[in-house]
């Protein structure tokens, strides 16, 4: 409750100048470490849950496969292939974060990644094309789906799901039309999409480099940041639990280096998929383009008086995810080595979408970042993974376990949800 | 700003007819009436939702049109709507400058947004707690705080504010009065939407009437009674009652 403010007209003035963002009497002031952490605590207690679950759940899922597989779960090869086969379903679930910011959906995905590895395999093996062309052959379709879907949504109002279920099916066809006199098509293996989704690795050095450098490049953030809001006459933020983070993000990341060196080492899909979120995090965070996202997807209208241009938001996204299809469906691909009619169908679509929402996007709108797609992505492939080497090999199991995860996923987010309301911060 | 017979319809429904209306800086110009008496068309037709039918809008002295909110925006008309139009996931910051984010090569300078956050929200004595907290967890009266702070973003002449103390309680309505004073010792413009005439009373420097999207008075909040514009409003001062009445003083005052 706020209190009438000529109470307080009178207040002394304090002998040093509170910052600026520190002068009201009634906030609750946690300074350094122990501040970070108690107003941790209290967002998480409030529902405001991030990826909190996500991880708790991945740290499960791990020890129940790493007990049920007898530890081969752990061997290095199983985790750099986990690591590699993350990175196309990951690249999809980026674009379903972004759809999902707005509170609408894409079902097409499967079918859009389907459609681009099928352009993918006529194009480079039936005709002969060289790699560049084609990829930027696929990203333009998936590009122009996006439109389209940009534009029935926009011009019509139907509701997304509808437009992209009918966009589903409609790829799908066109995919196997295109596969149709062909049928599957296998990939060269010098091609250059198969050796960067599947042979290509890291060398020991370079990794570690790239370590140090994204650590380094979190601190250095954090540090320009806090310089500017000193500058601005704001109050810092602790730069010992900044140190800390970064530290303890370059401790790990040097960890993961290691160990998966000693096999084959961190794929070049997988660092691409860490640099597209990273990437897409920073525009949808720090733009007023992706500013613009979060307030479509919390509130439309409110957007719209605010002059935001809604239309245009609704467009680029859908291109977006459709264009994220795209790369995710050739990654796979080379990840197959094949071009498959059955590629991008199954559970592909609820993979990318399971993945966003398992890793702590609302389906609801507003909520969310890109992290949450390469986190999601960490657990659905985790999930394949362990299942197969339990033997538990075939769709079934996949299936039905994934769901399941999915629907606890899904529970979470709502119940979330309604602690946030019952808290007062919806 | 200068309104000269405001005409809307709405398919057989006329919900303008003729509608002056003045405004000046520093002036506080309540609009008040019945449900339907057509003060919210009225408010639309200012901030660009819908444009008018007949009339003609004159912005410091220049003829103007508004078809849509970016151009009352650009012009210097900034409204809070009833609803506020807020977005409850984002914080106050991400609310104050939507649409109008401060950036630096095309990034979004936070710091700087925050910064101006804190000094408009103290000018305006504003009691938030913080500035990046979700819009959710404020209180009602702090929304309307948060949205009328928003809309003095861009420094505009003329503020329309509809019904802004509708759903707040009596603390929190005196500190959204209190707002739209410091409004007018800023020297803007102030429109304020009102169906309680206490707040009316307690701000506003002229009280406008309109009753069935007419012109039904226009009073000096000084020189007035409470029922005087109550009749205005319900159009009780013209009817067969206050017709005798009339008749009656009259013939008092002038005996055959």
């Amino acid at each position: 409750m706020t209190s009438p403010s000529m109470q307080s007209p009178e207040k002394a003035a304090p002998a040093v100048r509170a910052a600026a963002d520190l002068e009201d009497e009634r906030l609750l002031r946690g300074r350094g470490l122990a501040g970070a952490a108690s107003a941790f605590g209290h967002r998480v207690r409030s529902g405001d849950l991030g990826s909190l679950p996500v991880v708790i759940g991945l740290v499960i899922i791990w020890a129940a496969f790493g007990v049920t597989t007898h530890g081969d779960f752990f061997d290095a090869q199983n985790l750099v292939n986990l690591a590699v086969q993350c990175a196309g379903p990951g690249l999809i679930a980026v674009g379903i974060v972004l759809v999902l910011l707005l509170g609408e959906i894409d079902l097409s995905i499967g079918s859009v990644s389907g459609l681009s590895a099928a352009i993918l395999g006529v194009g480079l093996v039936n005709h002969g094309w060289p790699f560049v062309p084609v990829l930027v052959l696929a990203l333009v379709v998936g590009a122009a789906i996006g439109l389209l879907y940009g534009f029935l949504f926009t011009r019509f109002g139907v509701p997304s799901f509808v437009i992209t279920l009918a966009g589903l099916l409609t790829f799908l066809g066109v995919q196997l039309a295109l596969l149709n006199t062909s049928g599957s098509i296998n990939l060269p293996s010098d091609s250059f999409i198969v050796k960067f989704s599947l042979f290509d690795y890291l060398l020991p050095w370079q990794a570690y480099l790239l370590a140090f450098v994204g650590a380094g490049a979190l601190f250095m953030s954090d540090l320009l940041a806090n310089r500017r809001r000193l500058h601005a006459g704001l109050s810092g933020r602790s730069l010992a639990g900044s140190a800390i983070k970064c530290v303890a993000l370059l401790v790990v990341l040097l960890a993961v280096a290691y160990y998966l060196a000693t096999d084959r080492g961190t794929g070049v899909s997988f660092v691409f998929l860490v640099v597209v979120v990273v990437v897409v995090n920073f525009f949808i965070t720090r733009t007023r383009w992706g500013r613009s996202i979060y307030a479509v997807g919390g509130n439309v209208e409110a957007a719209r008086r605010a002059g935001i241009r809604v239309n245009a938001v609704y467009l680029t996204v859908f291109m977006l995810c459709s264009m994220f299809a795209v790369l995710g469906g050739l990654v796979s691909a080379g990840n197959l080595t094949a071009v498959t009619l059955s590629a991008g169908t199954g559970d592909v679509n609820l993979n990318a979408i399971a993945a966003a929402v398992i890793g702590g996007t609302s389906l609801f709108g507003g909520r969310g970042n890109a992290w949450s797609a390469l986190l999601g992505v960490v657990v659905v492939q985790s999930i394949a993974n362990g299942l197969n080497l339990m033997n538990f090999a075939g769709d079934a199991p996949r299936f039905i376990v994934t769901g399941i995860v999915l629907l606890l996923a899904v529970i979470v987010d709502s119940l979330s949800r309604r602690s946030r309301q019952s808290h007062g911060a919806a | 700003m200068t309104l000269r017979g405001i005409t809307k319809r709405f398919g057989a429904v006329q919900a303008l007819s003729g509608v002056d209306l003045d405004v000046f800086p520093g002036e506080v110009v309540a609009i008040v009436g019945d449900n339907g008496a057509g003060k919210s068309t009225l408010v639309k037709v200012l901030s660009g939702v819908h444009s008018q039918d007949e009339g003609t809008i004159t912005f410091e002295d220049e003829p103007v049109s508004i078809p849509d909110p970016a151009a009352a925006r650009e012009m210097g008309i900034s409204s809070v709507f009833q609803d506020l139009a807020l977005c409850d996931n984002l914080d106050v910051v991400a609310n104050l400058f939507l649409g109008r984010e401060v950036t630096a090569s095309r990034i979004m300078n936070e710091e700087e947004m925050e910064r101006r956050s804190w000094e408009l929200l103290r000018q305006l004595s504003a009691r938030i707690p913080s500035v990046r907290i979700p819009i959710a967890s404020l209180s009602g009266g702090q929304r309307q705080t948060v949205a009328i702070a928003r809309s003095l973003i861009g420094d505009p002449k003329v503020v329309i504010l509809d019904e802004p103390t509708a759903a707040l309680g009596v603390a929190q309505t005196a500190e959204v009065l209190n707002l739209i004073e410091r409004l007018r010792e800023r020297g803007h413009g102030v429109i304020l939407i009102s169906h309680n005439l206490a707040d009316v009373q307690a701000v506003a420097d002229r009280v406008v009437v309109l009753r069935l999207g007419r012109n039904n008075g226009t009073f000096n909040v000084r020189d007035v009674s409470y029922e005087e514009i109550i009749a205005a409003i319900t159009g009780a001062s013209d009817n067969a009652v206050t017709r005798r009445a009339a008749a009656t003083r009259t013939s008092e005052e002038n005996p055959a």
